[in-house]
């Protein structure tokens, strides 16, 4: 196994680099630029030097060793100042002692893998925490880092374990005397565990949408108040993430963090009917995205009321505009109601992420569909009797090996390159 | 030097070394058996049955390529009985008790009968090497034999011990010496060796037992035999007696506890969890008020019973006092008092998948020597064993059953990857193909192997192929004609009206259908053999399953054919966890599959064997 090393941090001005290397030769490496390390597990002040005594910069140099560090090898990371200049020449004297190379992405999480420091989700959980732009997705990615999909998958295998245990006594014991009438026990954790992984699939929609960000169209007839109240939103006291011209001319979007929730609110063109070519695609792509989004505001001009209009798409709140000439509903000129629509749109959001929701990602949604599947089929059995029991069990252990999969535990090869390829260099 | 009269030594005449000699022998090799008493030959150590659930299906299986137990056991079988019966094909276990002086004459006989192969008395007392290779035996009486290969079965004797109560007696078992040189001598070899226990019960006097008090078990009807060539028991069937443990018999026992060998502290070996001695039984399972115990004859005319389920290390006096306190019993008369046995295993972790010790190539070994206790599971090792011993005497590639091949697949691969911590006993819960795995297919699934090989008589090949035509024509008459509900509601099964039409194998696979209903529809089906018609509705039973599981199974194939070199070092694999490099340094798997089902395996550390080994591989190129 080779060393590597890398930028750990992002490359360009900043008050501190971080350069990590890992591997075998990380300390001899780390040796030739510092003289000397600290001990194990602590950190020392160095001048570092090249191989023809040039000083390259004064830093911080921290030890690991071999298992306790991030990828369970020996690492040494060099804390720089953070330039540009700094960042290049260290890195050309790593390079030259031709002890190490540059990390591939996402490697160093790849041999904390390999080292069983982390399993599977995660690593998932690790990339989503790097991605986490709010606080609701800085949670859930610390839940998913910390191990929290692991303990799901141990506690539903551990009753898959047990099930299947006492279907396979009356299997193989059936000349001793074992229970014959299991059932009743088989019955309750297949059900149990067939509830847990329902109740992640019901929270799964919510919890992949908070880890891409909510998405909230504003509809309604032309000139109700729509941009405006984008505007307003995007003023507002809230920090903006990005703002991004929409894929046609006609949709805004305003990304903002809403109560810790990533929402992009989108601008959509106004609703109506119209003979012009390029107004009726703009007002249909409005209809388009406002559908695929998790909630709809439909504006309506409380001063010139149009009845029995039908925006063509199903409604979550309706809002009457310009409240500041009718005295009604909200105005996005005065700022008058708006609060009150950012609370309804962040509770209702809210609602869909559930506390215990764990799987967020496509893989885990279609490891937990087919651990679904398999015990489903079991409880079938089940309840036809026990004739089936060899099949049970057969179902119960294709559960769990789904299960399994769910933290890595087998045929993850394939699924390994993906992730790591989401992977920025010394992450 | 001596000319080489032989291919193969097989040491021991139990259950392995039987099956052991027997193959080689039929795979071409000049065979020599050695083994203490030839009149001990086939004994069966301990209960007199061969079958039951897993090892019911490795007899199956061991018939399948031509061995020796289920013949012999069809022979002297007095009670066949199918275990199971009411539960799905594939977890149905043949069992029979067996006459034990019928059992051993018929083994005696099958080998006496078989080309190629010799038997010698003596006891081996050394292993002669040269160049690291094992050349020979050396016997106790100091004369040398030398052969190609040599196939180690010695049971429970290398360093036997005997517990009754305090009192220890050396033996292989009651009666026979134990085997201390030969013990000896595989501690000088450094062979990882490890310390196991088993029991046996009391044996009683059939005629001082009180019969008419008990509950007796009557064998089947209609009995499945376990040889393919079989077609009826030949010994007459007879019944066997139940009765219980009660209160009383627990008090005995356990104000006695520490008389007993187990828990007096005289034994340090590890007994099998499965097979509990009744102090186990009292100790471990206080709630329980009584345990059931089979009073089994050992035969016709033996006056001798086994009491199934209460083994025992505890002294003379104990036995007799909780036997007696025991319905049915309360006269009876011990004639050989039960015991426990230590010895000595191998860590069979050290083994290759063709049962060969590596560090002494030409060495096999089979048995209870390898950590395993019971007569199949031996047997099915010796068949391999023996096999393989022969084919590398005589130049042929090794023989492996996988693990979705059969039961002795999952056994061997089992025994060399995952190692034991008790006594090893098959169950079909070992068995992850264990839908296509069934007792009534084994011929399908390792005849056609044996055959290649070229270890089957004539007359088996015969019957299989006449049966596998009779297979063939059945599966197209079932999946030819398709049938509409209206044709299959009139033969009585109760269907949907929902227009779709069924072939007949789709018809099979209903619940509550049997072929009786399929004949009414296919005439042709109905002219098959009875035994034809039954397997191919087992096989539509199963047919989905079975399907579904063939994609991992060829996944399984796939890393059974990536072979991992013996030489690989695992020292300079980087990225390997220290505990997972002395796992693979110890096991040495022989392929990617086997790697990895190591205990603690993961997926990551297996891409890194697999880089190196196309690393090596382009190295070499
Ligand atoms: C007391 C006792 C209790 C048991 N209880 C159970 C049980 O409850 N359930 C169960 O499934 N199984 C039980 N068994 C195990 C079962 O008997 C064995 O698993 C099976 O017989 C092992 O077969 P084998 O061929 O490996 O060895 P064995 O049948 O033990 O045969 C060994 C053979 O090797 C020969 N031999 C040994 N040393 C030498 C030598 N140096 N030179 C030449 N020949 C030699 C012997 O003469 C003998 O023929 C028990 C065995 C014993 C002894």
């Amino acid at each position: 196994m080779q060393t590597i090393f890398a930028l750990a941090t992002a490359r360009g001005k900043s008050g501190v680099a971080v350069i990590r290397i890992s591997g075998p030769d990380a300390h001899q490496v780390a040796t030739c630029l510092a003289g000397d390390l600290p001990r194990p597990g602590q950190f020392a002040l160095r001048t570092l030097r090249d191989a023809s005594e040039l000083l390259l910069d004064e830093g911080l140099v921290l030890r690991f060793d071999a298992p306790r560090s991030f990828t369970g090898e020996d690492t040494v990371e060099l804390q720089l100042h953070g330039s540009i200049a700094v960042i290049r020449a260290v890195e050309r004297a790593i390079a030259e002692t031709g002890l190490a190379r540059v990390a591939e992405p996402g490697e160093f999480t790849r041999r904390a893998l390999m080292n069983g420091n982390l399993d599977l989700a995660q690593v998932e959980g690790l990339s989503d925490l790097i991605a986490a732009e709010t606080e609701a997705q800085r949670q859930q990615a610390q839940g998913l880092f910390s191990g929290r999909m692991r303990k799901f998958a141990d506690r539903c295998r551990a009753d898959l374990l047990r099930a299947a245990a006492l279907i396979e006594a009356t299997i193989d014991f059936a000349d001793e005397e074992v229970p014959v009438d299991v059932s009743p026990e088989v019955g309750d954790l297949i059900g149990s565990v067939l509830g847990a992984i329902d109740e992640q699939i019901s929270g799964f929609s919510g919890a992949e949408r908070l880890r891409h960000g909510f998405e909230v169209a504003i509809i309604g007839q032309p000139n109700v108040g729509k941009s405006t109240l984008l505007n307003r939103i995007a003023g507002r006291d809230i920090a903006i993430t990005s703002e991004i011209a929409g894929t046609t001319r006609d949709v805004l979007e305003v990304r903002v963090d809403l109560d810790g929730l990533p929402v992009t609110f989108l601008d959509t063109a106004g609703l109506r009917d119209s003979d012009d070519v390029i107004e009726k695609i703009g007002v249909a792509r409005a209809r388009e995205r406002a559908a695929a989004a998790d909630l709809r505001i439909l504006l309506e001009d409380g001063v010139e009321p149009t009845h029995g209009f039908d925006p063509g798409v199903a409604i979550d709140f309706r809002y009457e505009t310009k409240s500041d000439i009718t005295g009604r509903g909200i105005s996005a000129f005065t700022g008058e109601g708006i609060d009150r629509l950012l609370a309804d749109v962040s509770a209702a959001l809210a609602d869909r992420v559930s506390d215990t929701a764990i799987a967020s990602h496509e893989r885990h949604r279609q490891a937990i569909m087919r651990a679904r599947a398999s015990l489903a089929e079991a409880d079938l059995v089940f309840h036809a009797g026990i004739e089936g029991a060899e099949i049970l069990a057969l179902h119960l252990r294709d559960g769990a090996r789904a299960l399994d999969s769910l933290i890595g535990r087998m045929d993850v090869e394939a699924v390994l390159g993906e992730i790591f390829a989401q992977f920025c260099i010394g992450k | 030097m001596k000319q080489t009269p032989f291919d193969v030594i097989v040491i021991g005449g139990g259950h392995a070394g039987a099956e052991a000699a027997h193959a080689s022998a039929r795979a071409g090799a000049r065979t020599t058996l050695v083994t203490m008493r030839a009149d001990t030959i086939g004994v069966m150590s301990c209960n007199p049955a061969i079958g039951g659930l897993g090892k019911g299906h490795l007899v199956r299986e061991i018939d399948a390529m031509g061995g020796i137990m289920g013949l012999a056991a069809d022979r002297s079988g007095i009670q066949f009985r199918l275990l199971n019966r009411r539960k799905g094909p594939a977890v149905r276990g043949p069992r029979t008790q067996s006459d034990r002086a019928l059992y051993k004459a018929a083994i005696q006989d099958l080998l006496g009968q078989q080309p190629n192969l010799t038997i010698l008395v003596g006891e081996v007392a050394d292993l002669i090497l040269r160049d690291g290779r094992i050349e020979g035996v050396g016997l106790s009486d100091g004369s040398e034999l030398r052969a190609g290969a040599v196939v180690l079965t010695t049971g429970t004797f290398l360093r036997g011990v005997i517990h009754i109560g305090d009192r220890k007696l050396e033996g292989g078992r009651m009666g026979d010496r134990p085997s201390n040189r030969l013990a000896q001598r595989l501690r000088d070899l450094d062979l990882p060796l490890g310390r196991l226990k088993t029991g046996t019960p009391p044996r009683l006097r059939s005629s001082s037992i009180a019969w008419d008090s008990l509950d007796m078990q009557a064998p089947d009807d209609d009995p499945m035999l376990f040889s393919y060539l079989s077609k009826a028991p030949t010994a007459r069937q007879i019944s066997c007696g139940i009765t219980h443990t009660n209160a009383r018999t627990h008090e005995i026992i356990s104000g006695n506890l520490s008389r007993s060998a187990m828990y007096g502290g005289h034994i340090e070996g590890v007994g099998p969890r499965y097979c509990p001695s009744i102090e186990d039984k009292v100790v471990r399972f206080a709630d329980k008020s009584s345990h059931q115990i089979f009073l089994e004859p050992e035969g016709l005319d033996s006056d001798v019973v086994y009491p199934n389920g209460i083994s025992t290390s505890l002294p003379e006096d104990v036995q007799e006092a909780y036997v007696r306190s025991i319905v049915g019993l309360e006269q009876a008369e011990i004639l050989q008092p039960g015991y426990a046995i230590e010895y000595d295993y191998v860590d069979p972790q050290r083994l290759t998948a063709e049962l060969e010790l590596p560090d002494l190539p030409g060495l096999f070994l089979a048995g209870q020597i390898n950590g395993t206790t019971g007569y199949e599971e031996a047997a099915a090792q010796g068949l391999m064993a023996g096999l393989n011993a022969a084919r590398r005497v005589l130049g042929h590639a090794p023989v492996i059953l996988g693990r979705a091949e059969a039961y002795i697949g999952v056994l061997i691969d089992d025994l060399v990857t995952r190692g034991v911590t008790e006594p090893y006993r098959m169950f079909t819960s070992r068995a992850e193909y264990r839908l296509s795995l069934r007792a009534d297919n084994a011929d399908q699934r390792l005849t056609p192997k044996a055959d290649t090989l070229g270890v089957i008589a004539e007359d088996r090949r015969v019957l299989f192929f006449q049966k596998m035509e009779a297979l063939d024509r059945g599966r197209v008459l079932l999946s030819t004609k398709r049938f509409t509900p209206r044709d299959i509601a009139v033969t009585g099964i109760v269907i949907n009206q929902d227009g779709q039409r069924r072939s007949g194998m789709e018809i099979l696979a209903f619940p509550d259908v049997g072929v009786e209903h399929v004949d009414q529809l296919i005439p042709e089906f109905a002219a098959l053999p009875d035994e034809v018609r039954t397997q191919l509705a087992i096989e539509a039973t199963y047919k989905t399953y079975v399907d579904r599981q063939q994609r991992d199974a060829d996944a399984l194939r796939r890393d059974e054919d990536l072979i991992i070199p013996r030489t690989l070092a695992y020292a300079e694999i980087g990225g390997l966890s220290n505990e997972l490099r002395g796992k693979l340094d110890r096991i040495r798997p022989g392929t990617l599959g086997q790697a990895g089902r190591i205990d603690g395996m993961t997926p990551a550390a297996l891409a890194l064997i697999l880089t190196r080994i196309r690393h090596e591989d382009r190295r070499r190129a």
